[in-house]
């Protein structure tokens, strides 16, 4: 049992190495000419255009959930009209950037895990390098790179619905108007609260992609072998940004101590 | 490929995935403007000698020489100009699922020409015209046949005009009719461009109708070579079995 565990461990370690390496294979490819701006284009629609409904329904319900929690706490000490401010704070210092996250390690890194898998075991991705074409640039870097770019996009919507979702709960219980409830929620939100936070999810968009492309660039063993890449996507990538996302607040509280206050 | 007679050459190539030797100190040329047949049961490393000379796998040991340029070694990207002078059509054809037949076959001409974009159309449709595929450009490969797709996927094969076509198995799950028009197809190739063909199959009717000369694969190595004619007179018992079938497949 035992050793069991131990194999198991030093195999899941082994895996997180071989997805480093693919990771800074990425970073080195990403530097080298051709650019496929085309193709980086059509990604980000892919990933980050067609993410945008399910980000935005999310939001609203993160932020109408949110506010009646925070209600909930916050009138046993008489303190309501901190609501707007406490929610978009939450929002947007965490709760904003790790949702997003998750959902598009779920959408995304789904999609992109069986994407590429199909592609590897109907010989899609041979036949790209038979054409002269770098499939790894091509269809790995492109991949990663749209998912840096749209998650910074993504989470700016979740924190913005999430806020609209807030006052709509909020406006329904105590019937404050929307100047006053904008004019609390973004009169709290500083510069540093907003930046870190959610430049820190272009890292999570560079480990979905990454994570996922590794898997699907990978996969073996026919249709099973694709919805294995597909299904260990969504969870090692959630996994892995879930941990980077500690490592991350505690970096940003040590390079804007004022984030913490 | 400049003075060599032979546009391919395999010197002594082994190659072994995990503890399994697939190819075992092959040798053979495939001469320039023939049709080369490469037959053998399944898992006997027709699929992998043919990804060996694409530079899509690497040689465990040995060379491999695409007309006098030794590419055994060669990264991706010092492979492209030598890939760009081969077509290679896969068994399931592998036309990319996400744009349609005649995008397939314009993908090359995008990629490696700067040919105004109604020239690229109009080369693609040339080339979907030449496989009897004219009127299917804007389907998607979804919508096609096995038979359909295998002749899209060699118009793409096509479509940079390359000297040499590396095509596996192309009458696997095709009737006998579309498996024949498939080799009218390639032998026409041959006769109108002088293209060098190697062809991967174990469908022996369809190789005594193409091929100038053939090569069996056998447990990792050659066991006979020769033309149909000779390959038929070969006394080896696996070799006289193998063509003695009608489909060995």
């Amino acid at each position: 049992m035992l050793e069991q565990f131990g194999s198991r461990t030093i195999s899941l370690l082994e895996q997180v190495g071989e997805v480093a390496r693919f990771g800074g294979r990425t970073f080195v490819a990403a530097l080298r000419p051709p650019l496929e701006l085309q193709e980086i284009m059509r990604q980000l629609l892919s990933v980050g255009f067609r993410s945008m409904p399910l980000i935005a329904a999310a939001g609203l319900a993160v932020g109408a959930v949110l506010s009646m929690h925070t209600r909930a706490s916050l009138e046993r000490f008489g303190a309501e009209s901190l609501i707007p401010a406490g929610l978009a704070i939450a929002l947007v210092r965490e709760t904003g950037p790790l949702t997003t996250g998750l959902l598009f390690s779920g959408r995304v890194g789904a999609g992109i895990g069986a994407e590429l898998g199909g592609m590897r075991v109907t010989e899609q991705i041979d036949a790209l390098e038979s054409l002269a074409v770098d499939s790894f640039k091509y269809l790995v870097v492109t991949r990663v790179i749209a998912c840096m770019i749209a998650m910074p996009i993504l989470t700016t919507l979740m924190n913005f619905m999430g806020i609209i979702g807030g006052f709509v709960a909020e406006t329904a219980i105590s019937g404050m108007s929307f100047a006053l409830y904008f004019d609390r929620a973004f009169s709290s939100i500083r510069f540093v609260d907003y930046i870190p936070s959610t430049l820190k999810t272009m890292v999570f968009g560079f480990l979905v992609g990454t994570i996922a492309s590794y898997l699907g660039y990978h996969a073996r063993g026919g249709s099973e072998g694709v919805g294995r890449a597909s299904t260990s996507s969504v969870v090692l990538s959630s996994i892995i940004l879930i941990v980077t996302n500690v490592i991350l607040v505690k970096a940003i509280f040590f390079v804007f101590p004022e984030a913490g206050q | 490929m400049t003075n060599s007679p032979s546009a391919i050459r395999l010197e002594s190539i082994s190659k072994s995935f995990g503890s399994r030797t697939v190819l075992r100190d092959v040798s053979f040329d495939v001469n320039k403007g023939s049709v080369f047949c490469i037959l053998g049961r399944s898992g006997t490393g027709k699929s992998v000698t043919l990804k060996l000379m694409a530079g899509l796998l690497h040689a465990d040991e040995g060379q491999i020489y695409i007309g006098d340029r030794d590419i055994t070694n060669l990264n991706s990207r010092a492979l492209v100009p030598v890939r760009k002078s081969i077509g290679f059509l896969f068994q399931n054809a592998a036309l990319f699922d996400s744009i349609s037949v005649g995008e397939n076959v314009a993908f090359p001409l995008r990629r490696h020409t700067n040919l105004p974009e109604d020239e690229i159309h109009s080369r693609a449709q040339n080339k979907l015209e030449q496989v009897g595929l004219g009127k299917e450009y804007d389907k998607m490969p979804a919508d096609l046949s096995g038979g359909m797709k295998k002749r899209a996927g060699l118009a793409r094969a096509l479509a940079l005009d390359p000297a040499i076509v590396l095509v596996d198995e192309p009458s696997a799950g095709l009737d006998p009719i579309t498996s024949s028009e498939i080799d009218e197809l390639l032998v026409n190739l041959k006769s109108s461009r002088n293209t060098t063909l190697v062809v991967v199959t174990h469908n022996i009717p369809s190789a005594r109708r193409i091929a100038d000369e053939l090569i069996m694969l056998h447990e990792g190595g050659i066991i006979a070579r020769g033309s149909v004619e000779e390959m038929e007179q070969t006394q080896d018992p696996i070799v006289q079995r193998f063509m003695a079938s009608e489909d060995a497949g």
